[in-house]
C-alpha cells in the first residue's frame, strides 16, 4: 500500500477493483465503510456481486481479464474531458518527459519486439535528453512526442463503444464510474483504489496496476490523504517475506539478484545504482551500495572483506533472463531436473496452477520436508486418490510447526506497520518455530561441511550464523550493527551498536543490515520500535487518522508513500483539511516526509517521487517487460477470436510453461465456452490447509461450490445443490452447483458470455469437501511478475454422472 | 498518554450490556460475573496478532498455566479497534487444535504411512540429503563459462507465514546454500 488502512477513511471516492473487500478483508473494509458514511461514493468493479457489492454505492460487473480496457476508457475520460489536476500532472509526472524518435506503438505492438524470444529490447522507449543527459521537458504539454501525448492518443482508442463490447459493462455504467471516479482530480479531493489478486492474477497483471496508477497520478491521487494504490495483501506477512525477498529474483529489500552478467560486487552495483544528471533529483536508489554491503556484510559477517566483494563472491548467479519461479520451478520438477526441496507454510498441491502437473511433479522428487501446522495435499501427495504410494519413492519430512501466539517475533501489514507479537504459550506438542528449524538444518549441514568438506563449502562455512534462533537479536540484525567503531560527521559509534538509521548505512563494510528499509526501527536510545502501542497524535494528525507513534513503520516511520507530492512548490498542502505533510517555514510537520529536503520553491528542495531516477512519478514506464503503456490484451484462454483494439489477442510477452500437461484451450473454444474465476473467501484462508482443520470455520463452509448465473443453469439443465463437474483442457472438478442471480452474462461483442466462480480452498485431505480447483487453472504467468492467471481461464460445466470427490 | 481505548471499554462494556438486557427485564449481572470468572480471570494477557490476512489485527492471548483460555480482538489496534473475522474469531481452535502436527514425521520411501521421529533425528537426517544433494548437483559455471556457484535442483517454497526475523535467516540460509529456485505467497 502506498498508504495505509486506517487512512481509507480519508477518501472522497473509493474504487474498488479486483478486490471482494469486505469478505476477504473484512477490517479493511470497515474503512472502507466510515469513508462512505462521510460520503464517499464506494465503486465495486468485479465480476461477481458479493457483500462489497452490497455495501457499495453502485455494483459494476466486468467479464475477468478485461481491466485495461475498463480503465484505458477512463483515462481517456479524463484527458479530454480535462479532469487531472494539471500542476500535479506536469511537475510531479514525466508527463512533460519527451519520449524518443525511435518509440512507436502500432496495431498492439510496441517498438523493439522480438517474436522469438517474446520480449522487447527497451532502449527504444527511452526519454530524450538535453546535452547534460536530464530528460528533455516540454511544461507545455504540446510536444507530439511528450508522455502526455503519447499517452493521449495512445487511449483516444479506448472509446465506450469498444471498452463495452470488449468489457461486457454496459455504457451508462462505464460513465457512472468514470464520472464518479474522476471527481476526485480536484486539487482537494482525494481517491483510493484497494485492490487484491483480481488484479495481480492475470497475463496482463502489472499492467493493471500500472494504469491505475497513471489514473490516480492523472487525478492527482498519490501521496495525498484518502488517496494511493493500495493492496488489500493477502497473506499474513506477505509485506514482510516480500520486503525480506523469499522470491528468487529479488535481495531483502528490492535489490536485484547477481547473474552472471555481473561477475563483481563491483559490476553488479554499477548496472543497479542509476544515475542522474539532474541536481534536483534526489535519485534516492543512487544509496544501492550502502545498502547491498550492508546485507552482504550482515549474511558473511567478518568473512565478507573487500578482497570478495564482501561476500558477492560466494553467492549464487542466476542465468540471465531465467524464471525460477513457481510455474518453471514445477516444469523444471515435472522434467526431473529438481532433487529435493523444502515447503513451508504453503500447499502449493493445492494452490499452485495446474495442480495435476504440479502433484505429478513433486512424485519425482528424491526428497521433501514440509512445514506444515497440519497434514496438506502437499504433505500427503505420496497417498493421493488414484496414486499407489509403493510407487512414490519421495523421502518425505513432515515438521510440525508452531503457531503465531506460539512465537515472538515481528509481521508487517500491508501498510507497512512493522509489529512485535509476543508468545503466549509454549508451542504445541514438539512443533517448532519455522526460523528454529531454519537455524537448526543449518548448523547441521554447516557440521556436515566442516567435517567432509563438499561443494564450493565456503557460502555455508563463512555465513555468520545464529547458534539458535532468537528473534529479539535477529530483529537487532535486520535493524543494523555497526560492525566496527566508526565516526559519521561528529558522532562516533562504536562495535556492535544499532545504526540509528537507513542514512548511517555504509558502502564500505563498517555496518550490517539484513534489510535497509527496516533499519532505523530498533535503536539504542528508544529499542524495538516494532512494540510501541502510544496511539498519542497531534491535531494535525488526528485529522487524518495518523497513528505516527503505534508501532513502527518502513521507511523511517513514513506512514504515507511519496507525502511530498501531496504539497504544492512551496510544501503548502493541496488539501489543507487532510494535510499530510506542511512546510511550517521551518520545518515539515506532520508525516516523515519523503527526505528532509525543504519545499521545491526554496531551489534546495527535491521533486517528490525520490524513487525514480528522474524524480518524477511514471505515466510512462518504461521499464515493465511489455510495454511502456498499458494495452489491453484477452488473457491466455480467452472466449473472443479477437478484440477491438488490435489484431494482437494476447499478451506477446507473457510467460507459459510447455510440458505436455500445459494444454491451453484455443480461442473461443467451442469445448469450453465459460470464462472462470477463483477466489478465497472468508471462512477459509487460501489453500485451506489452517482453516479447514479448524471445526467452526468448516462447519460454515463445508464444501467447494460453483457459483453461476440462472441463465446458464437452465442452458445446462443445472438445478441449485447438484453435483457438477467443471472441466477445462487441464483437468476435472466436481463442486455443488449454486444457482445465483449474484454472477450475470456478460453481452460482449454481441454475445452473450457467461462466466462461473469457484472457490480454490477445498482439499482431499478433508473427507468430502472437495479438491483442487486449480487443478483447471493454466501454468500461465505475467511477463513482469510470472504471477500465475488464476482469475481467467475457459471451462465447460455438465450435472455430474457419478460423485467421488464430494 | 490517557485513557486507552481498551480501557474505556473495559470500564463502560459490561454497563451498556447490562443496561440493553436490563430493558428486557433481564438481569445478567450474576451470570456475567460467574462465567466472567470461568473464563479469564487470573490470565495472563499477551498481545500477539492474527496469522492471516495483512491487516494483521492485533490480538489478546489469555493464557492460565501455561494454557491459551482465549483469544479477542485489541481494542487498541487502531486498524481493527478490537474486531475479529470469522478466521480470527477462530484463532483459540487454531492454536488449540486436535488436528495439529506436534512431532516429526517421517514417510520413507516406497512406504504407506508416517513414522514418528525425534528432532535431532530428523534435522540431521535432511541436513545429509542436503548435502548429498548439493554436492551432486552444485553447479560452479554456466553454459558460457561464468561463474554461478548455484544449486538448481534444491528448491523453496514459504512463505508468508513466517516472521520477518524467520524469512531474513531463511534468505540468508538459501542463498548460502546457492540455491535460485525460492519463492512464496507473494506469487500466487
Amino acid at each position: 500500500m502506498t498508504n495505509h488502512f486506517t487512512d481509507i477513511a480519508n477518501a472522497d471516492a473509493v474504487l474498488i477493483m479486483g478486490s471482494n473487500a469486505a469478505e476477504h478483508h473484512p477490517i479493511a473494509f470497515k474503512w472502507v465503510l466510515k469513508a462512505k458514511e462521510k460520503g464517499a461514493p464506494v465503486i465495486h468493479v468485479d465480476p461477481k456481486f458479493s457483500r462489497t457489492s452490497a455495501r457499495s454505492t453502485f455494483h459494476v460487473p466486468l467479464r475477468s481479464g478485461t481491466d485495461i480496457a475498463f480503465m484505458g476508457g477512463m483515462v481517456k475520460y479524463i484527458l479530454e474531458n480535462g479532469l487531472y489536476f494539471k500542476d500535479y500532472v506536469v511537475d510531479y509526472t514525466n508527463a512533460a518527459f519527451i519520449v524518443g524518435e525511435k518509440f512507436a506503438f502500432k496495431d498492439g505492438m510496441f517498438s523493439g519486439y522480438n517474436a522469438e524470444k517474446k520480449t522487447y529490447d527497451k532502449s527504444t522507449w527511452a526519454f530524450e535528453k538535453d546535452a547534460n543527459g536530464v530528460p528533455k521537458r516540454d511544461a507545455t504539454l504540446q510536444h507530439p512526442r511528450c508522455v502526455y501525448q503519447l499517452l493521449r492518443q495512445h487511449y483516444s482508442r479506448y472509446d465506450l463503444d469498444k471498452v463495452s463490447e470488449t468489457t461486457g459493462v454496459t455504457k451508462e455504467n462505464l460513465l457512472k464510474v468514470y464520472q464518479a471516479f474522476s471527481a476526485t482530480g480536484k486539487p482537494d479531493k482525494a481517491g483510493t483504489i484497494l485492490y487484491a489478486l483480481g488484479w495481480t492474477q492475470h497475463s496482463v497483471g502489472v499492467q493493471n496496476i500500472r494504469l491505475s496508477a497513471i489514473i490516480q497520478l492523472l487525478l492527482g491521487n498519490i501521496g495525498v490523504a484518502g488517496g494511493g494504490i493500495n493492496a488489500l495483501r493477502g497473506e499474513p506477512n506477505v509485506q514482510g517475506s516480500t520486503d525480506h525477498a523469499i522470491l528468487y529474483h529479488i535481495l531483502p529489500g528490492y535489490h536485484a539478484m547477481p547473474h552472471a552478467g555481473w561477475p563483481t560486487l563491483a559490476d553488479y552495483l554499477k548496472a543497479n545504482t542509476p544515475v542522474t544528471k539532474d541536481p534536483l533529483s534526489a535519485n534516492w536508489w543512487g544509496n544501492r551500495p550502502k545498502y547491498v554491503v550492508s546485507l552482504l556484510k550482515s549474511w558473511f559477517g567478518d568473512n565478507g572483506t573487500e578482497a570478495n566483494g564482501f561476500g558477492y563472491d560466494f553467492l549464487p548467479k542466476l542465468e540471465p533472463g531465467e524464471d525460477y519461479s513457481y510455474i518453471f520451478l514445477f516444469d523444471r520438477m515435472y522434467k526431473g531436473k529438481v532433487k529435493g526441496g523444502f515447503v513451508y507454510g504453503t500447499n502449493p498441491a493445492q494452490s499452485a496452477p495446474n495442480t495435476h502437473k504440479v502433484r505429478a511433479s513433486l512424485d519425482k522428487l528424491d526428497w521433501l520436508v514440509v512445514g506444515e501446522l497440519h497434514h496438506t495435499e502437499t504433505s500427503e501427495f505420496w497417498h493421493r486418490p488414484g496414486v499407489d504410494p509403493k510407487k512414490i519413492k519421495t523421502e518425505v519430512f513432515l515438521l510440525p510447526s508452531a503457531q503465531r501466539g506460539e512465537k515472538d517475533g515481528t509481521v508487517s501489514n500491508s501498510g507497512r506497520w512493522h509489529m512485535w507479537h509476543y508468545k503466549a504459550a509454549e508451542p504445541l506438542g514438539e512443533s517448532r518455530p519455522m526460523g528454529a528449524m531454519a537455524v537448526d538444518i543449518m548448523n547441521a549441514v554447516r557440521a556436515l561441511y566442516a567435517k567432509e568438506g563438499g561443494a564450493f563449502p565456503d557460502p555455508i562455512l563463512k555465513l555468520d550464523w545464529p547458534k539458535a534462533y532468537e528473534p529479539e537479536a535477529l530483529a537487532k540484525r535486520i535493524n543494523g550493527l555497526f560492525t566496527r567503531d566508526t565516526k559519521i560527521g561528529d558522532k562516533e559509534y562504536k562495535k556492535g551498536q544499532l545504526v540509528p538509521g537507513f542514512a548511517n548505512l555504509q558502502a564500505d563494510g563498517s555496518t550490517s543490515s539484513y534489510n535497509w528499509l527496516y533499519c532505523g526501527g530498533y535503536t539504542e536510545t528508544e529499542g524495538n520500535l516494532s512494540k510501541r502501542r502510544d496511539l498519542t497524535q497531534t491535531p494535525m494528525q488526528a485529522a487524518i487518522n495518523l497513528y505516527p507513534k503505534f508501532s513502527w513503520a518502513w521507511p523511517v516511520n513514513r506512514r504515507v508513500l511519496y507525502n511530498r507530492a501531496s504539497v504544492d512548490k512551496n510544501g503548502k498542502p493541496f488539501n489543507p483539511a487532510k494535510a499530510v505533510i506542511a512546510w511550517d517555514g521551518s520545518k515539515w510537520v506532520g508525516d516523515v516526509p519523503d527526505g528532509p529536503w525543504p519545499p521545491l520553491a526554496t531551489g534546495k528542495g527535491k521533486y517528490p517521487f525520490i524513487m525514480t531516477t528522474e524524480g518524477h512519478a511514471q505515466l510512462f514506464g518504461p521499464g515493465r517487460e511489455d510495454g511502456p503503456l498499458p494495452e489491453h490484451y484477452e488473457p491466455a484462454e480467452t472466449p473472443v477470436k479477437a478484440h477491438a483494439f488490435s489484431r494482437q489477442l494476447n499478451n506477446p510477452c507473457m510467460k507459459v510453461a510447455t510440458s505436455e500437461m500445459d494444454k491451453l484451450a484455443a480461442p473461443a473454444d467451442p469445448r469450453f465456452p465459460i470464462v472462470l474465476t477463483t477466489y478465497s473467501m472468508t471462512e477459509h484462508w487460501c489453500g485451506g490447509g489452517d482453516t479447514r482443520n479448524t471445526p467452526a470455520l468448516l462447519e460454515a463452509e463445508p464444501q467447494l461450490y460453483v457459483e453461476m448465473s440462472p441463465q446458464l443453469a437452465e442452458e445446462k439443465g443445472i438445478k441449485n445443490g447438484d453435483v457438477v463437474v467443471v472441466e477445462s483442457i487441464r483437468g476435472k472438478v466436481e463442486a455443488v452447483a449454486m444457482v445465483t442471480v449474484r454472477l450475470r452474462p456478460f453481452v460482449v461483442q454481441g454475445k452473450v458470455v457467461h462466466e462461473i466462480g469457484m472457490p480454490f480452498c477445498f482439499g482431499w485431505t478433508t473427507p468430502k469437501c472437495g479438491d483442487a480447483t486449480n487443478r483447471l487453472t493454466p501454468s500461465v504467468g505475467d511477463p513482469n511478475t510470472t504471477i500465475p492467471e488464476y482469475k481467467a481461464c475457459l471451462v465447460n460445466i455438465a450435472k455430474a454422472k457419478k460423485v467421488t470427490e464430494l | 498518554m490517557g485513557i486507552s481505548r481498551r480501557t474505556f471499554l473495559k470500564a463502560t462494556g459490561a454497563g451498556a450490556v447490562g443496561l440493553a438486557l436490563g430493558q428486557l427485564g433481564i438481569d445478567l449481572a450474576p451470570a456475567q460475573a460467574y462465567a466472567a470468572g470461568l473464563k479469564t480471570a487470573g490470565c495472563k494477557e499477551v498481545i500477539s496478532i492474527c496469522p492471516f490476512c495483512s491487516c494483521c489485527c492485533n490480538t489478546i492471548f489469555s493464557v492460565k498455566g501455561g494454557k491459551i483460555i482465549s483469544v479477542e480482538g485489541d481494542p487498541d489496534y487502531p486498524v481493527s479497534g478490537g474486531g475479529l473475522c470469522a478466521k480470527g474469531a477462530a484463532l483459540l481452535s487454531m492454536h488449540v487444535n486436535k488436528h495439529r502436527v506436534t512431532k516429526p514425521l517421517y514417510r520413507a520411501p516406497g512406504s504407506a504411512k508416517w513414522v514418528e521421529k525425534d528432532w535431532a533425528w530428523t534435522i540431521n537426517r535432511i541436513a545429509r540429503k542436503v548435502k548429498d544433494t548439493r554436492d551432486k548437483d552444485f553447479i560452479t559455471k554456466d553454459a558460457k563459462g561464468r561463474g554461478v556457484n548455484r544449486l538448481e535442483s534444491v528448491f523453496q517454497l514459504g512463505s508468508s507465514q513466517m516472521d520477518n526475523e524467520e524469512c531474513a535467516v531463511f534468505h540468508q540460509m538459501l542463498r548460502g546454500l546457492g540455491v535460485v529456485h525460492m519463492d512464496h505467497q507473494a506469487r500466487i
